[in-house]
């Protein structure tokens, strides 16, 4: 990894660290923001616990969609689930291109407010990236190899597990990257029904125009968004590394 | 032993092996020969069972070889296929310990053969064990398949092209190689190729087929003597050209020193007419002899042949 990205990555992980363990130490920053005399620090509720709400739905929904998702691509790709490739595609589908704002509306008067129907919405438009990558990752595993593992003897439950798996890991966790990385940003819509996020910040600027909140709230987002899609590249990285060597 | 009877598939209304039989002996190399799309591939995973028969049946030393789970079936017959299909995420001991693990031998033991098949191909364990399949040339990914295909002592090696992908010169020592090791562990192979040479070259018994059928499955020199078939004599038409250069040289310039019981055939005689009197007369070996009686040698079916390649 060239020396200037660590770098980079390291100062923006220090300044988010910073950032919501004391936030007020930046008000000067942002007092030209905030006109009127308004404070220039979100000052209605803890940003490190808001920050954290967040990041823990996005995590618990992207476990969701890796799980239903890997599931599905591995359905699909055996010979007996192969006719519910098509279906699974279309709900897939639809999961991504219903607009999450429009699950929350559907999910409240099933559910409740609060964290549920935020954890539907993420859950249901993280899929696509998963399943479209696990079943890339499976499709690619090379045919030579496949009848090998069979021409080895290995059920195809070993089969699966030893050496398709494996193989399709690269491509399955590069679709989990991707569906936490939109996630991050998707949740703060979650602050319209009550789930606790960073939304409440940028909800509560727009309420009082206070432009300085809209940027908190933006900024932490962005600079979690960020970090967790670099994290996690260097978690693959070693991962697929002792994956290589086991 | 390997007994094939009136083995059949069918996909639809198409019959692409259509009830073919033969036995392989213990110990002995079979090579199956024929154009592309003759069924040859399907023949052969019939006999470990990726593909399951339509009809008929296969016996491995007598046994129904549907009497046990296909993957376990499997585990007692070795596989190697063209482009060898290593496992890419797994080091070359992880890749040749694989029926090993899947059979549950100790660790020890596992290490010790990957160690003895690594030397046997002429891989230095110290600096092939730990690499990974991409690291090594054709040829050693080649060698790797093999030795993980013997890995478990298979009764039964089933070969389908697996020099195919190789260059020529490599693929001669791949074969080469093989007859040795077939030697040292006196596995029965079975294997599948399009090139009649290399079918010459490996058989102890070669099957010809052509539209799923069996035309003829014999020793190389009947093929060669007494097709049973036109369609046979144009596939051994490379080794007619083997023939040709048979008749080119004579019984006394390849004479090997020693004596043998066999015919006697005279010095003049053309290789091609002392080949095709041995395989008349059944004998492995022939005396040369000379119009005054003196013994100058002996000649086999195999010095023949070996003269006759390429
Ligand atoms: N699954 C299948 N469905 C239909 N036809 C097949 C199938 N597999 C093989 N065939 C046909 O069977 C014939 C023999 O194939 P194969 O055994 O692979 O031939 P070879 O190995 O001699 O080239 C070919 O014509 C091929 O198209
Ligand atoms: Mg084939």
């Amino acid at each position: 990894m060239p020396r200037a990205a660590t770098v980079l990555r390291l100062g923006a992980l220090a300044l988010l660290i910073a950032f919501l363990a004391k936030p007020q130490s930046f008000a000067p920053l942002f007092a030209p923001l905030a006109q009127y005399g308004a404070p220039p620090i979100y000052d209605q509720g803890n940003l490190l616990s808001l920050a954290l709400a967040q990041l823990g739905t996005v995590c618990l929904a992207a476990a969701a969609s890796t799980l239903v998702a890997v599931g599905l691509g591995v359905l699909v790709t055996r010979p007996s689930g192969a006719q519910f490739l098509p279906l699974s595609r279309t709900l897939v589908n639809i999961g991504q291109t219903f607009p999450p704002v429009a699950v929350l509306a559907v999910a409240v008067p099933l559910v409740g407010f609060g964290e549920k129907p935020t954890l539907i919405a993420l859950f249901a438009y993280g899929l696509l990236p998963i399943f479209e990558n696990t079943l890339v990752g499976l499709k690619t595993v090379p045919g030579a190899v496949l009848e090998a593992a069979s021409g080895m003897g290995m059920s195809a439950r070993q089969r699966l597990l030893a050496v398709e798996l494996p193989l399709a890991m690269p491509l399955i966790l590069e679709g989990v990257r991707l569906s936490l990385v939109i996630n991050v940003g998707t949740a703060t819509i979650g602050s319209t029904v009550a789930a606790k996020g960073l939304g409440e910040v940028i909800i509560a600027g727009l309420l009082s125009s206070n432009t300085a909140f809209i940027l908190q709230g933006g900024l932490v987002t962005g600079l979690m968004a960020i970090l967790l899609y670099d994290g996690m590249a260097a978690l693959e990285r070693r991962l697929l590394r002792s994956v290589a060597l086991d | 032993m390997i007994t094939v009877e009136k083995l059949t598939k069918r996909y639809g209304e198409t019959t692409v092996v259509d009830e073919v039989s033969f036995t392989v002996e213990r110990g002995s190399i079979t090579v199956i020969v024929g154009t592309s799309g003759s069924g040859k591939s399907t023949l052969l995973r019939m006999i470990n069972r990726l593909i399951e028969p339509s009809s008929g049946r296969v016996l491995l030393d007598g046994r129904d070889t549907r009497s046990e789970p296909a993957h376990l079936l499997r585990r007692r017959i070795g596989y190697v296929i063209q482009g060898h299909g290593l496992f890419p995420h797994r080091t070359v001991a992880e890749n040749i310990a694989t029926v090993p693990r899947l059979l549950g031998w100790q660790e020890a033991r596992i290490e010790a053969r990957v160690r003895e098949l690594l030397t046997v191909f002429s891989l230095d364990p110290a600096v092939y064990a730990q690499a990974l399949p991409h690291q090594l040339s054709g040829g050693q990914q080649q060698r790797v398949g093999v030795a993980r295909a013997l890995a478990a002592e298979p009764v039964v090696l089933l070969m389908d092209e697996p020099f195919g992908a190789l260059d020529p010169i490599i693929r001669a020592k791949a074969q080469d190689d093989l007859l040795d090791i077939q030697g040292r562990f006196g596995t029965t192979v079975v294997l599948v190729t399009h090139d009649m040479d290399e079918a010459f070259r490996l058989g102890d018994r070669v099957a010809v087929m052509s539209g799923g059928k069996l035309l003829q499955y014999d020793r190389p020199a009947e093929l060669l003597v007494h097709p049973a078939d036109p369609f046979v004599s144009r596939m051994t038409g490379l080794a007619e050209r083997a023939m040709r250069l048979l008749s080119l040289i004579t019984a006394g310039e390849a004479a090997l020193p020693g004596a043998a019981e066999g015919p006697a055939v005279a010095p003049t005689a053309t290789l091609r007419e002392v080949l095709s009197e041995l395989v008349w007369s059944g004998a492995d070996a022939a005396r040369v002899v000379d119009a005054d009686g003196t013994v100058r040698g002996r000649l086999t079916v195999a010095a023949i042949l070996a003269r006759g390649a390429p």
